[in-house]
């Protein structure tokens, strides 16, 4: 069968891109191959592992298990759009709390808390642990994970409620 | 991993999808939904459809919306919109509450209701959910709609009875008339998350300690989910005991509905179990 390309149209990281792809490029791999966004891993290829996780229009996604012209006209956020003039606060976190040992999972670690954080701003540890379930970190981190996240609570509340008193 | 060459459609509405599935005999087209079990089986060439159909844009296949005695759920409604929905919470939280235990954060942000009952993998969560909720799947086609419920949708592991010119557009679900409690009760395998055993159960509670209307689904064994008929007749209108929760356990055993493959003592073991314990929360809510 031929393939037919398709012209697609996303926003990646604030930026408008445009391609023509096969329809069966996934999106890890259009971020990877067609964008150079490297940051973005494939660890199992099977929807089990959670690296390759992005934000597609704010929610926590397997970017393995996504075609990218499925996410025509959406916005598509990588590690590599946390940053701005400074680390973002997850990435200062994590960089505080050595929430990283190979650093295989961490991009998508940090994507998924992104997410969990906009749900429970102030989660308990089982709700940290709970919402990462998506996510497997071969070199079994966890500890130091639960800990950079749950101090990225503190820095992202601190961030945007100045005024505001922390209670507890 | 990549899939075989696909052609790549979005359909625009419910009948711009219908007359995709029905253009041309010759090419397999599949409908896309969330895509979390589809694409996983085309990665691994298990799937080879000529012709994908993205389904995502139409609105006829999505939204919760309350009508007379019933409400009506989009086949499209992910399982987080089910976790998220202030009217499925209020109206059938069993369902939010089974969604909420299906794999991670970032699948429940894609799979949808719909998916995973055309799917039909006796693996799945929401058909114990559907079975104990009386919903009824409705099925639009080229001759119309047609309703049934979950037994007469799934006929087999992976085999459901949807014509491939069809598309299943809502499940209806009766709201209950009176006071119902449920639980939904999952032994999650350990590295897929997938329930080795789910238990749902639903009842009226009359008065305090009796039941009535008792549906005990079980559900991740065998090859599909299934009404445990016996058990149930065991607690309707009983008087209950932590005894007769022990019973009803035992029934369950006799009426398993089991695989080939199945591990006879242990699967049995897991079913008396949760059934009970299950039957333990819905009983410390009515007591
Ligand atoms: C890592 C992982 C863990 C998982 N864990 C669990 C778990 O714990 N419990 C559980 O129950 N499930 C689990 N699943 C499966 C998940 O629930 C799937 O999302 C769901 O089974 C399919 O829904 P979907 O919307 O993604 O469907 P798709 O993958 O898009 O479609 C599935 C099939 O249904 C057909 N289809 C979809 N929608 C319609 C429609 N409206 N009309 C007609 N045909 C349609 C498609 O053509 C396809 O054949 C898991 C999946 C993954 C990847
Ligand atoms: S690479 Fe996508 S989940 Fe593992
Ligand atoms: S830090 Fe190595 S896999 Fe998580």
């Amino acid at each position: 069968m031929e393939n037919h390309l398709t012209e697609i149209t996303m926003t990646v990281n604030g930026v408008s891109v445009s391609r023509n792809i096969e329809p069966r490029v996934l999106l890890a791999h259009f971020l990877r191959e067609e964008l150079g966004l490297t940051g973005t891993h494939i660890g199992c290829d099977t929807s089990q592992c959670g690296a390759c996780t992005v934000l597609i229009d704010g929610e926590a996604v397997k970017s393995c298990t996504v075609l990218a012209v499925q996410c025509m006209g959406q916005s598509v956020t990588t590690i590599e759009g946390l940053a701005q003039t400074t680390l973002h606060p997850m990435q200062a976190a994590f960089r505080e709390k050595h929430g990283l040992q190979c650093g295989f999972c961490t991009s998508g670690v940090m994507m998924t808390a992104i997410e969990l954080l906009k749900q429970y701003p102030n989660p308990t540890e089982s709700q940290i642990r709970q919402g990462l379930d998506g996510v497997l970190c071969r070199c079994t981190g966890y500890e130091t994970i639960v800990r950079s996240v749950q101090h990225a609570a503190s820095l992202m509340s601190k961030q945007e409620l100045p005024q505001e008193e922390e209670v507890g | 991993m990549r899939t075989a060459p696909f052609e790549y459609h979005r359909a625009h509405d419910i009948d711009d999808a219908l007359e995709w599935l029905t253009r041309d005999g010759d090419r397999e087209v599949k409908i896309l939904a969330g895509g979390h079990s589809l694409l996983p089986l085309m990665k691994l060439k298990l799937a080879t459809p000529t012709v994908l159909l993205d389904v995502q844009g139409v609105s006829e296949l999505k939204g919760v919306t309350m009508e007379p005695g019933w409400i009506r759920i989009g086949a499209l409604s992910r399982y987080v919109d089910l976790t998220r929905d202030p009217t499925v919470a209020e109206a059938l939280p069993l369902l939010s509450q089974v969604a909420a235990t299906v794999a991670d954060m970032q699948v429940r942000n894609r799979g949808t209701i719909g998916g995973s009952l055309c799917h039909a993998d006796p693996q799945a969560d929401i058909p114990a959910a559907v079975l104990a909720l009386d919903g009824r799947l409705i099925v639009v086609g080229p001759r119309g709609e047609r309703r049934m419920t979950l037994d007469e949708f799934i006929v087999a592991p992976f085999l459901t009875v949807l014509e491939p010119t069809e598309i299943l557009s809502a499940v209806e679900f009766p709201i209950p008339s009176g006071p119902q409690q449920s639980v939904y009760l999952k032994r999650p395998h350990p590295a897929s998350g997938y329930p080795i055993v789910g238990v749902a159960i639903t009842a009226n509670v009359p008065t305090p300690g009796h039941l009535s209307n008792v549906r005990v689904v079980v559900g991740g064994m065998g090859s599909k989910a299934y009404r445990a008929y016996a058990t149930e007749s065991t607690l309707n209108e009983k008087e209950l005991s932590p005894e007769t929760l022990r019973q009803a356990a035992e029934v369950a055993i006799t009426e398993a509905q089991l695989s080939d493959d199945a591990d006879v003592p242990y699967h049995s073991q897991l079913i008396r179990t949760y059934v009970e314990r299950a039957l333990h929360r819905l009983y410390g809510g009515v007591a």
